[in-house]
C-alpha cells in the first residue's frame, strides 16, 4: 500500500470495547475536516467496529492492514 | 409500534432503559450509550429500580454470582495455567460464604482492568460528557427513598411519560 501520513496517531493497543471506539470519536472530533487519524488497536473487534463506526459517522475508513495481534486503521474526518 | 416518519438528516436516536444495580448488568447500558454517541446518534437512558443506584457518585455495584449459575471465575493472576482454570462457583458456597460477592466482584474488577476494559464510572463520565441525557426515575426514587443529592451532577429526573415521549420518536429502544 502506498504510504499515508497522519496528522495525529492514537494508541488503543491493549484497550478493549468500546474504549477504541470512544477515543478515536473523541480525537476525530478534535481534528479539522481532511485530517487523518491513524490508530493502532490490540482489539480483534475493533476490525468491524470501526467498519461500523465510519459508516454510521461518514468519517472516511481509508486503509487498515493487520498482523502480529495488531490492527491499524487510517480514518479522515470528513 | 407506531412511529412517526422522521427525516433521514435527523440524528438516530436510543432510548435506553437500565433496570439493573449489579455490576455485570452496569456495563452493557453505559457501553452502549456512551457508543452510540460516539456514533452520532442521540441517547437518553432511564434509571429504574435497581438501575437507579447506577446514579449514584459512587457506584458501590457488585457482581452476584448465586443470581448467575453459569458465571465462570477465573483468577486474573498469578502463573498461566492458573488463571485459565475456569473455577466452578457451586450456588450452596456463593449464597453462604460470607464476602463471596466483595471477592467475587474484586476478581472480575482486576479481570476488566486487565483487559483493558474502562470502568463503569469512566464510562457513564464519558456519556455525560456526549451529552447523552440520563433520567432518574421520580417513582422508584421515592420508593427506594433516594434524593437527588445522592445523585451525580447532570442528572434529569423524570417518570414514564418523560422517558416514553423520548423513546416514541427513538429508533432503537432497549430494556437491559
Amino acid at each position: 500500500m502506498t504510504k499515508i501520513q497522519e496528522d495525529q496517531f492514537l494508541d488503543c493497543r491493549g484497550l478493549n470495547c468500546p474504549l477504541p471506539i470512544l477515543k478515536t470519536s473523541k480525537v476525530i472530533s478534535d481534528m479539522r475536516k481532511g485530517e487523518i487519524v491513524k490508530m493502532v488497536s490490540t482489539d480483534q473487534g475493533s476490525i468491524s467496529d470501526v467498519d461500523a463506526f465510519t459508516r454510521r459517522t461518514g468519517h472516511k475508513l481509508l486503509d487498515s492492514e493487520a498482523g502480529d495481534g495488531e490492527y491499524i486503521f487510517y480514518i479522515r474526518k470528513v | 409500534m407506531m412511529k412517526t416518519k422522521k427525516r433521514s438528516s435527523e440524528p438516530k436516536r436510543l432510548a435506553l432503559v437500565a433496570s439493573r444495580g449489579t455490576l455485570d448488568w452496569a456495563y452493557s447500558p453505559f457501553i452502549l450509550a456512551s457508543t452510540a454517541a460516539a456514533m452520532e446518534m442521540e441517547v437518553a437512558m432511564f434509571f429504574t429500580f435497581y438501575g437507579l443506584t447506577l446514579l449514584k457518585k459512587k457506584i458501590e455495584a457488585k457482581v452476584a454470582p448465586h443470581a448467575n449459575p453459569a458465571m465462570p471465575m477465573r483468577i486474573p493472576f498469578g502463573p498461566q495455567g492458573l488463571q485459565n482454570i475456569q473455577w466452578p462457583v457451586p450456588n450452596l458456597l456463593s449464597t453462604n460464604l460470607p464476602g463471596f460477592e466483595t471477592v467475587a466482584t474484586s476478581l472480575m474488577k482486576q479481570a476488566f482492568r486487565k483487559n483493558g476494559v474502562a470502568t463503569v464510572e469512566e464510562l457513564r463520565d464519558i456519556c455525560l460528557e456526549s451529552g447523552v441525557r440520563l433520567i432518574g426515575c421520580t417513582m422508584t426514587m421515592d420508593v427506594f427513598g433516594i434524593n437527588k443529592d445522592d445523585f451525580i451532577e447532570g442528572v434529569e429526573l423524570g417518570g414514564a411519560a418523560t422517558f416514553l415521549e423520548y423513546a416514541a420518536d427513538a429508533d432503537i429502544q432497549l430494556f437491559i
